[in-house]
């Protein structure tokens, strides 16, 4: 095989693998939302297409293609067509730099995390672009609240995974994995990892605008948010761009809190890289159903208590946080450290919540009735 | 404040695992899942649900009860029942319909005309599933389209057909009753 192709097939290769995987992935989480959503509501969710609906996802992308494409008469039709791709584009480039496997890594960029968090944010631009193409006033205003929370909820997110890079002491992805070995290693079992897990994955769903964060997107408050304007397969790149998003940002907390492809078996000689991809994944369900589970369960926000959570709570919650990780690397043993951190973290979570409980009603009293 | 912070959270996320799981284990349409698979499975409709009038038979179509006396083609609000009286060669009135339609796209489902029907002849159906492929001729329905037995009575409301059958008096027509009715 000659120089050329066998270095385009090295490069062509882990990118086909993992679009095909994580693309499967999107059309079966898909339907296993709806499914869950379902019972969670005490419905069946899809059931007609297939065993059990399994044939859901084909049946709705064959509707979305066979729609019309409607561009509005007063939108601006280059930025109109170019925002669905531009939403994509960035879901997919996370997954350049997550380790799916013990060696198996499409980019094992030095920077990866940083990467990652940069490009996760240029979603945003995409849903702005949707919201002021659309010249409606439903997009426009769910594209103001994207912009709003996602710049706001990228402060903290950034903040949560700097204790992550303290502790790896790098920002490659491949290298914050290695540094999570052994029995405990997890960050997510240290108390700042923790901390950060929980900043880390609220950050993500509301980057990702998922409820409880959907506000731009709210249905009952804005009819579609930025997508209004949407149809045909236009708007299934949104959904798309959404839940590979969703998939991908979960990628990036496993790798950094859940010790990515690492668990036991996963240093194996022949069989490694296959019990190491099974450990990402299963880490990455975990990361799924908490979010179905929360999508399920929990109510929208409204705009000030959106902004409010991430300017009051989780930011100082984070700086904090960062505290708390220098507090446990410069401790002079491991049970210090476990002390002081945790005392630390929860004296801050608890202050804070009393800093920013609002007033509470007082119970009313009427004149005539008793 | 109660508890520890986010304890309401993590209260909201146990309801909602309760009913995931409950889902599962409670059996269909007991404690959870209350949706009805309609083509698979019907509801048994309520007795005093009403869709569309019919006429009732006893035992076979040539003895219907129906006399065409016309009080419900005159108490109909919509108007939608047009009836004619059977006559015999000599122009003697048979004392039941030779054409009997009520237009489905007029008819507003009030059931008045079942109230008003002194013969216990016109009553409501509680078949829902009305659907035509057309909108003239298919809506209109006939004579041989509006009658059902007594037993198909008895079937959707057996409360209200026992109570019918206890009070009702046979009907007595003129001995040329016997031929079998006009359609249309």
């Amino acid at each position: 095989m000659p120089d050329g192709v066998a270095l385009t097939l090295s490069v062509l290769l882990p990118i086909g693998i993992v679009l095909g995987v994580f693309l499967t992935i999107f059309a079966l989480l898909t339907w296993a939302e709806r499914k869950a959503l379902g019972r969670i509501q005490n419905r069946l969710g899809p059931n007609r297409v297939g065993p059990f609906g399994l044939f859901q996802p084909i049946a709705d992308a064959l509707k979305l293609l066979t729609k019309e494409d409607i561009v509005p008469q007063a939108a601006d039709k280059v930025v109109h067509f170019l925002a669905p791709v531009v939403t994509v584009a960035p879901a997919f480039l996370i997954l350049a730099v997550v380790p799916v496997a013990k060696g198996f890594v499409p980019v094992d960029l030095n920077i990866g995390v940083l990467f990652a968090l940069a490009v996760s944010t240029a979603s945003v631009l995409a849903l702005f672009m949707a919201g002021w193409a659309s010249h409606n006033k439903f997009s426009l205003l769910g594209a103001m609240r994207a912009v709003a929370q996602v710049v706001s909820y990228e402060v903290p997110m950034v903040l949560a995974a700097v204790v992550v890079l303290m502790a790896a002491g790098t920002l490659s992805s491949v290298g914050i994995v290695e540094a999570q070995r052994g029995f405990g290693g997890w960050f997510i079992c240290k108390p700042w990892g923790l901390v950060g897990f929980v900043i880390f994955q609220l950050c993500a769903m509301a980057e990702v605008a998922r409820t409880p964060f959907d506000l731009p997107e709210a249905e009952s408050e804005i009819v579609a948010g930025y997508h209004t304007e949407y149809s045909g397969f236009k708007f299934a790149l949104f959904q798309m761009g959404e839940y590979v998003a969703a998939l991908t940002m979960g990628g990036i907390t496993v790798t950094m809190f859940l010790g990515g492809y690492l668990g036991p078996g996963s240093d194996l000689p022949k069989i490694g890289w296959l019990v190491s991809a099974c450990w990402f994944f299963a880490k990455l369900g975990i990361i799924i159903i908490i979010n179905i589970w929360a999508r399920g369960t929990w109510p929208r926000v409204r705009v000030d208590q959106l902004l409010g959570f991430a300017w009051k709570m989780l930011l100082p919650l984070s700086l904090v946080n960062i505290v708390a990780m220098a507090l446990w690397h410069f401790a002079p043993n491991k049970i210090a450290g476990w002390l002081v951190s945790a005392a630390l973290l929860v004296a801050a979570i608890f202050g804070l919540v009393k800093i920013n409980a609002g007033k509470a009603f007082e119970k009313r009293s009427y004149r005539f009735i008793s | 404040m109660n508890g520890f912070p986010g304890k309401g959270l993590l209260d909201g996320l146990l309801v909602t695992a309760k009913n995931f799981v409950g889902s599962y284990f409670d059996g269909h349409r007991k404690e959870r899942l209350f949706t009805w698979q309609y083509p698979e499975e019907r509801m048994k409709l309520p007795e005093r649900s009403r869709t569309f009038p019919f006429l009732v038979y006893d035992g076979s179509p040539e003895n219907l009860r129906c006399t065409a006396c016309k009080i419900c083609e005159a108490e109909c609000p919509p108007q939608c029942i047009y009836i004619v009286m059977d006559r015999d060669a000599h122009g003697k009135p048979l004392h039941r319909p030779k054409v009997f339609t009520i237009d489905t796209s007029v008819c507003m489902q009030c059931g008045i005309c079942a109230e008003v029907c002194p013969f216990d002849s016109i009553k409501m159906d509680c078949d829902f599933e009305r659907s035509r492929p057309g909108r003239f001729g298919e809506l209109l329905a006939h004579l041989s389209d509006l009658l059902k037995s007594n037993e198909y009575y008895h079937q959707i409301k057996p409360a209200e057909a026992a109570r019918v059958d206890a009070t009702r008096r046979p009907i007595k027509r003129p001995p040329a009753a016997a031929a079998p009715p006009g359609k249309k």
